[in-house]
Formats: C-alpha cells, sequence, structure tokens
C-alpha cells in the first residue's frame, strides 16, 4: 500500500466518504425551532394517541427548565432555534428497498446497508431523518414471535407492552437531552424478543442525516424476555455541512432473567454533528448486558452507556473505543450501578486522539449498600499523537459496601519512538508501523465485533491514521 | 572487492554526548564480525546508527552500504537495502503479531507462501505455531523473544544481519539453535552478520571473520578469533592499555603537528 504526504495532518473530512449529499426530500418539514405548536405537529402527522401528546408536552417543559450539562464536552454553541426537529422523507416505512424512493434507496445502497443485510443480518431498520424509511426482519423470527418495528409502529401496533416500558429506564427528566428526545422523538427501533427465543444474525439499525441543520432524535426500545438473546447493531452516518446538526438519541434496554443482549455501535457522523445521546439497560437475574460502543465521527459526543444490575447473578460488559481526530471531542465511557449482590461488571475504554482531537473518558461505577460479592473491572487506556492530542479521565466511583472487590486501571500512552524503530527497521513505512500499533491498541474491543463491523473499522482508523504525525 | 557495510571514521552524538568516535569498519559479503567490550562502550549505539535510529546522530565520518550514504535513509529504506537488526531487548507490540508485521514488510511475498515460510521459521526455532498469531514480544520469555528475532530474519533474508546480544539471556539449547540459523543463512544465503556479544563461548560455534573488541566509543583492537580467548584468559583491561597507547599516540601527533 503506498502512502501520500507522510508528514502533513490530513484532515478528516477529506476522507469521509460518508459525507455525500442528496437532494432534500420532504413530505412534511416542520418550520425551524422548537416551540409547543411543533410538538403539537410531529404528534399530529403520527397521529399518537393523547398519553404520547402529553408525554411530549411534559417533556418539553422538562427540556425548558433543564440546565445545559456544564460538564463534559462544550456545547455553548448549539443553537436550539437553529435546528429542524422534524422531517418526514416519505409517506410510509417499506418492507422492499425496490418500494422506497430512488436517491433514498440510492444513499443506503452507497452505504452498503442492503448488501450488509442479504449478507449477514436478520432484519434491518434504516432511518432518513426523521422517520425509518425501510423496515424488515426474516420470516422465521417474526414467526416465533419477535417484533422488529420502527419505535412509531410500536406505539401503533403493539401499544400495551410499549406503554408498559416505555420512559421507564431513561425518564424524560433524566438530563437536557433526554427531555428533548422525549418532547420531539420520531423514529429508531422497537425490538421485542420474546421468552426463550435466540436470534441467531444481528439486527441492525441504520440512521442517515442528509438535510441540512437537521436534528435526529430517535428512540430505541428493546425488550428481552428471560432467556432469549439478541445483538443490536447500529450505524449512523451524516452528509457533511459546515452548519451544526444535533443527535439525540435516547435507547431503553430491559434484560430480562437470563437473557442476553448486546447492543453495538458504530458512531460515524459527520464532523459536524453534535451527538448526545442517552443509553441505559436494566439487567435482571443471571442476565447480561454488553455495550460495545464505537464512537469516530461527530463534532462533539456526549454519551454513556449504562447497565443497572438489579438482580444477583446479572453482569454489565461495557467495551467503548473513542477515536477524536482534529476538532472533535469524544466524552465518552459507561456507567454502571451494581444495585444487588453477586453482580459483576467490566469496563473496557480505550480512546484515541491525534492532531487536536480530544478523548474523555467519563465512568462511573456506583455499588449500592447491601450489593455483596460485587466483583468489577475499569480498564482505560488512552493513545495520543502529537504535541495537542487531549486525553482526560473522569472515573467515578462511589462504593457504599465494603465487601466488593474493584478494579481500576488506567494508562496513558504515546506510540513509543521504541516501537515505530522497532517496526520500521523490519521495512515497514512509518504510517503503516502506526496503524499497525494503533490497530493493536483497539484489537481488543474490535475482535467483540462482527467480522463485517471489524475490518470496516479497521479500515475506518487506518483512513484516518494516514499521514498523521507522531 | 568493495566492503558490503563500510564505515570510516564515524562520530556518534546523542543529547549532545559524544558516543562514538573514530569508528571504521568493513564488512564484506559474507563475513562475520564479531564485537566485544565491556558495558557502555558504545556497541548499542553503533547497531541502532547504522539501523538509523532517530536519537543517534552522525557528526562525523561516514555510513555506506553497497556504497549507498546510508545516512539520509530512513530507517525503512536501511531495511529495504538489505540491512537487519535483531535488537537486544525486542518491543512489545500489543495486539500486533507477527503475521502482520512480516505481512507488512516491504519483502512481503504471496500470502500463503508467506505463512508458509513462517511456520517453516518457527518450527526451526522449536517455537509453537500460534506465535505467528499473538502479540508480537509479549508475554515471551527473554529466550522466546530472542529466537522471534531470529524467525524475523530468516524471512526477511537480509544482506547484513546487526545481532545485538542474541546470545544473552538464553539458555545452551537456545543459543545452538540460533548459531546454527547465522551459519546456515551465512551458508546458503551468503549474509554477512555483525554480532555483539559479551561471551567468548559464541565465538566457538561460529567461525568469525574478525573480532573487534569496542571500548570508550572506538575500537581499540581487531583481530581473528583467537581475540577471544585472549580476552576470556586476560580480560579487557588488557586491550585498555592498547587504548591508552594509541591515544597517547595521537595526543602526539596532534601536538607535533601543532
Amino acid at each position: 500500500m503506498s502512502k501520500t504526504k507522510p508528514h502533513t495532518i490530513q484532515h478528516p473530512q477529506e476522507n469521509y466518504t460518508a459525507g455525500f449529499r442528496m437532494p432534500e426530500r420532504a413530505v412534511f418539514k416542520a418550520r425551524k425551532g422548537l416551540n409547543e405548536k411543533i410538538i403539537q405537529q410531529i404528534s399530529q402527522h403520527k397521529q399518537e394517541p393523547q398519553w404520547m401528546r402529553e408525554f411530549r408536552l411534559q417533556a418539553y417543559a422538562l427540556f425548558q427548565k433543564k440546565p445545559m450539562p456544564r460538564w463534559g464536552a462544550d456545547l455553548s454553541a448549539i443553537d436550539f432555534s437553529d435546528i429542524y426537529y422534524y422531517l418526514k422523507p416519505t409517506r410510509q416505512s417499506e418492507k422492499r428497498w425496490e418500494d422506497v424512493p430512488s436517491e433514498i434507496k440510492t444513499t443506503f445502497d452507497r452505504l452498503g446497508i442492503p448488501q450488509a443485510e442479504r449478507k449477514y443480518l436478520a432484519g434491518v431498520g434504516a432511518q432518513y431523518e426523521s422517520e425509518v424509511v425501510y423496515h424488515s426482519l426474516q420470516k422465521h423470527l417474526e414467526k416465533k414471535g419477535v417484533i422488529f418495528v420502527d419505535t412509531d409502529t410500536g406505539l401503533r401496533k403493539y401499544s400495551k407492552i410499549f406503554k408498559k416500558y416505555f420512559g421507564t429506564v431513561v425518564p424524560p427528566g433524566d438530563n437536557k437531552f433526554a427531555a428533548l428526545n422525549s418532547a420531539v422523538w420520531s423514529g429508531g427501533s422497537f425490538l421485542y424478543v420474546p421468552q426463550g427465543v435466540h436470534v441467531d444474525l444481528p439486527l441492525q439499525a441504520y440512521f442517515r442525516i442528509n438535510a441540512e441543520k437537521m436534528g435526529q432524535f430517535e428512540r430505541t426500545l428493546i425488550i428481552a424476555e428471560e432467556g432469549s438473546s439478541v445483538h443490536y447493531v447500529e450505524g449512523c452516518t451524516a452528509s457533511t455541512y459546515s452548519s451544526g446538526s444535533l443527535h439525540s438519541a435516547v435507547v431503553e434496554i430491559i434484560v430480562k432473567r437470563g437473557a442476553h443482549v448486546r447492543y453495538t455501535t458504530i458512531q460515524n457522523w459527520a464532523k459536524n454533528v453534535y451527538n448526545l445521546v442517552t443509553k441505559r439497560a436494566v439487567a435482571y437475574q443471571d442476565a447480561v448486558m454488553e455495550w460495545v460502543d464505537g464512537n469516530l465521527g461527530s463534532f462533539k459526543t456526549m454519551k454513556y452507556p449504562s447497565v443497572y444490575l438489579m438482580e444477583p447473578g446479572a453482569r454489565a460488559e461495557i467495551l467503548s473505543l473513542a477515536f477524536a481526530a482534529d476538532g472533535q471531542h469524544q466524552d465518552a465511557g459507561g456507567k454502571v450501578i451494581h444495585v444487588a449482590p453477586h453482580t459483576s461488571s467490566r469496563i473496557i475504554s480505550k480512546s484515541i486522539s491525534k492532531g487536536t482531537g480530544r478523548t474523555s473518558y467519563r465512568g462511573l461505577l456506583k455499588v449500592h449498600r447491601g450489593a455483596t460479592d460485587v466483583k468489577s473491572r475499569v480498564v482505560c487506556d488512552a493513545l495520543m499523537f502529537g504535541k495537542y492530542a487531549r486525553s482526560d479521565t473522569y472515573p467515578t466511583i462511589k462504593i457504599d459496601e465494603l465487601q466488593t472487590q474493584i478494579e481500576h486501571e488506567a494508562s496513558v500512552s504515546k506510540i513509543r519512538d521504541e516501537q515505530l524503530f522497532y517496526l520500521t527497521s523490519r521495512g515497514v513505512t512509518e504510517d503503516e508501523a502506526r496503524g499497525l500499533i494503533v490497530n493493536g491498541f483497539i484489537e481488543p474491543i474490535v475482535k467483540e465485533l462482527p467480522m463485517e463491523y471489524a475490518v470496516e473499522l479497521n479500515r475506518l482508523i487506518e483512513m484516518e491514521m494516514e499521514g498523521s504525525v507522531g | 572487492m568493495t566492503p558490503l557495510l563500510n564505515i570510516r571514521n564515524l562520530e556518534v552524538t546523542s543529547d549532545r554526548k559524544k558516543i562514538i568516535q573514530q569508528c571504521s569498519l568493513h564488512i564484506r559479503k559474507g563475513e562475520v564480525h564479531i564485537i566485544m567490550g565491556p558495558n557502555g562502550s558504545g556497541k548499542s549505539t553503533l547497531c541502532h546508527t547504522i539501523m538509523g535510529h532517530p536519537q543517534y546522530r552522525v557528526t562525523r565520518g561516514s555510513m555506506k552500504f553497497n556504497d549507498v550514504n546510508l545516512q539520509k535513509l530512513s530507517p525503512t529504506e536501511r531495511a529495504k537495502l538489505g540491512l537487519f537488526l535483531a535488537f537486544q531487548y525486542p518491543q512489545a507490540l500489543p495486539g500486533v503479531s507477527l503475521g502482520q508485521v512480516m505481512r507488512a514488510t516491504a519483502h512481503s511475498m504471496p500470502l500463503p507462501k508467506l505463512k508458509q515460510a513462517l511456520q517453516n521459521a518457527l518450527q526451526s526455532m522449536q517455537l509453537a505455531e500460534e506465535f505467528a498469531t499473538r502479540s508480537l514480544n509479549e508475554h515471551a520469555s527473554g529466550g522466546e523473544k530472542k529466537r522471534l528475532e531470529m524467525v524475523q530474519l530468516m524471512l526477511l533474508k537480509p544482506k547484513l544481519a546487526i545481532l545485538d546480544e542474541i546470545d544473552s539471556g538464553i539458555d545452551i539449547d537456545a543459543l545452538k539453535l540460533i548459531t546454527q540459523a547465522i551459519n546456515e543463512q551465512r551458508a546458503q544465503q551468503k549474509t554477512s552478520f555483525l554480532i555483539i556479544t559479551h561471551y567468548p563461548r559464541l565465538l566457538q560455534h561460529l567461525t568469525p571473520d574478525r573480532v573487534h573488541i569496542m571500548m570508550h566509543g572506538r575500537i581499540v583492537h581487531s583481530g581473528d578469533s583467537t581475540l577471544g580467548k585472549q580476552l576470556e584468559q586476560e580480560g579487557y583491561a588488557a586491550f585498555e592499555y592498547t587504548h591508552k597507547l594509541t591515544r597517547t599516540l595521537r595526543k602526539k601527533q596532534t601536538t607535533q603537528r601543532d
């Protein structure tokens, strides 16, 4: 492989192949900015029940009241009045790609979604702006009672189960952006896996922002009944603009007794997107919840997938990978709350910053009183390139129970000259040597990804690393 | 015949400190040279300088490989010319496997062939197959690391291999394996070797063309393989005298010139 410009820092956008734009398409677009009227409009368009409309309006009141977070990434430049909160691109969600309007289908073709679906996915949801435009699930899973639809359909068609869980894991008042999402949510996935059903291939949701100054507020609700298992994967990209877009999702997951949920994210937003997401799961007896969270794109990300371990035997695993190139700030990490005894958790965070990029690991590990025999291990490693890159660690550990076993390790490293020298003395170019070291650094997380995503992730990172100065 | 490696009057500086002075060395194709010397005499610095470590600056003299001036070349370019350095302390590379490194080198062959060659080389060094896929030099014993260096040498087939204390920290069986491999490479590939060692025992397994004694950043004495024996009997003190003598002579010459 020949590498160009070995000694210049490349602007990350040069490599962002997903940044292409299509002509804007809307069957309805709400006016810019946010007020009660717009929320009413969204609800009306969706023909929602009264309770949801009230839920939205109450959440909007909370959003107005809640202060902006004064920690984490600098969000002071967000202008809430300069964002479109709802854009409906098509009349309805389709079950066949042929029925999706051609410019939208072309977009997903270019992103490789239908191809991936044919090869290794059990079902796909594709969201464009505010609405899901395509949704599919393999027949045999449908027959077993698995529900995998967009969240609006979930509310309409499965209202009983929907209402039982919606907003119970992340209440609207949780934080300002959870409140915003609760007020204007649209799209996302509703996934229900019945007792004892194992979904053997991953289900994928793909989120795309095409319009300028767009806000995307999908809402995902996953319920894994006793003894079931599922792997849900989400990916996201956006067209590149100079003005900021806002992505603020809420994800709620309920993992019942003995169930196993893995939620994998490859976040590759364009570098003008604020990505402020609340993701939380509750895990019951002997349940396993795993978050594999890869953050490569966006302008600023604040995201800390969390797990509440509610009953004995529950286990949480959070693998977090953050990559901040020039101008980016990835404020990511994970939270585990041990409510019950005999629960265990592991958080592994790997972050890379280069150029003027900044990564922060922000984590919470909390052990409630009475939660005895808890085991937890937190490892965070940071790798930095160049003298302007920055990395910080904010691990919060609150232990109210003495009988626990907690380990915490943190390390920050620069790629050592000696490692580079070793590799170059073998005839490897300096750029390739850096690529090898970085890929080696993130290997513990990449190996947890399905093969196809691992390849994609390695490719993305190699592109970012090309021509960076050590 | 012009020498493969031609070092003339080399002076090497690091952090404004002179580490090597007036060092000259000529190695021809297929020759084995051994450098011995007390700790801190500049042996490892010489190895690193030849390979192009950025920490060391050549402030005087010249270094040529196959008549190509090495000084302006990166380590990658030097490796591509046919230089190889087996490190005294090979770097651990977490998450990076030997297979990956070998695939990334300029000398890479078609993948199936490379895999086969890698397995053969591992086998000849009595290393398990898994060494090809696990993190290179991580959680490996001292002896395994040295043998892994030899595996890389066998795959890369350099024209000149510099071995920096390849025989330290290994047992007698590993020493045998390594010296066998050196002799084989020499016989089959006409590889030249520059070998740094502390132990005259190495000389029993190899038949070096030249043995050099390095002290205080200079090569103070060169001879044939019998030099090892002399060193074993008399220690470096015997050469300290030569070193002082040459220095005095040089000083005299300079004063006379003044």
